[in-house]
């Protein structure tokens, strides 16, 4: 039997990941790949407890989460193709205006 | 033998999340996030969360990961010399110390709580697909609409950010 703990700590670790993935990655789609990866430690966080507190609360909202990550990626990738028609860059850095 | 596959799948994720942060080349970061994806769907199936597995593979891997690598491939990018934040080592000691701190926390707590409405004998009885289709379909039925018209408007805002804008002379001729 695995503890809880442990599922915890990995998803501790999934999420400092992805933070620091957000921190110091300069491209926009790695960006938005490293908000993926926190919401999939977000998600074994909320089944790790469903499975643990016997309950079903915790495995709905990580299939609320999962659509929410669908959405996100839609739209997330949607403005990159837009910017990018503008400005043939996709570093985060140099995106610092709201209209051209 | 469960928590050998656990620490398989476990390590194989972390290492796949921290590739996908530290590689070079985006296709080879998509492809790291993939195997991410399939090993935390793995981790679902040992915490008798069967639906969600399927749904991980199939919305995640099949879906999301593949509008990923079609969006890299369409802007066709070249790898950036400095891809870095110039001053990430800034980041780096703090974040590994942060982690360090709540992974100690984690250790020693003992995450106590009131046992919900389904037991795990219960749940493997009809299968995990059953209890989730009735609890959402249930209590979750206003959430599980409110993300339907969301899905909605991500979709049309998609359709519309990254629609070919009109040159001003169509404009002008409409």
């Amino acid at each position: 039997m695995v503890p809880l703990s442990a599922y915890v700590a990995v998803s501790a670790v999934l999420f400092m990941t992805g933070l620091l993935g957000v921190l110091i990655r300069r491209n926009f789609i790695i960006v938005l790949m490293a908000v993926e990866i926190m919401l999939n430690a977000a998600n074994i966080n909320l089944v790790a407890f469903s499975h643990h507190l016997e309950s079903m609360a915790g495995q709905l909202v990580a299939l609320f989460i999962i659509a929410i990550a669908a959405g996100e990626a839609a739209v997330g990738l949607a403005i990159i193709i837009v910017v990018f028609r503008g400005k043939i860059s996709t570093n985060v850095d140099e995106m610092n205006l709201l209209k051209w | 033998m469960v928590p050998v596959f656990f620490a398989y799948f476990a390590l194989v994720s972390v290492a796949a999340g921290v590739l996908t942060v530290a590689l070079k080349n985006p296709v080879h970061c998509g492809l790291a996030l993939l195997a991410l994806l399939l090993h935390v769907s793995g981790l679902f199936v040992l915490l008798n969360a069967e639906f969600l597995w399927a749904v991980q593979v199939i919305v995640y891997a099949g879906a999301i990961l593949v509008l990923y690598l079609f969006v890299l491939m369409l802007l066709n990018l070249k790898t950036d010399e400095r891809y870095f934040h110039p001053s990430y080592l800034y980041f780096l000691a703090p974040a590994a110390l942060g982690s360090l701190y709540i992974l100690f926390q984690l250790m020693r707590s003992p995450f106590g709580g009131a046992k919900g409405d389904a037991p795990v004998v219960a749940v493997l009885q009809d299968g995990d697909t059953v209890a989730v289709g009735i609890k959402m379909f249930g209590d979750y039925l206003l959430q599980f609409e409110i993300v339907g018209v969301f899905l909605l408007g991500a979709i049309i805002g998609a359709i519309v950010l990254a629609k070919t804008p009109k040159t001003l002379d169509e404009e002008r001729k409409a």
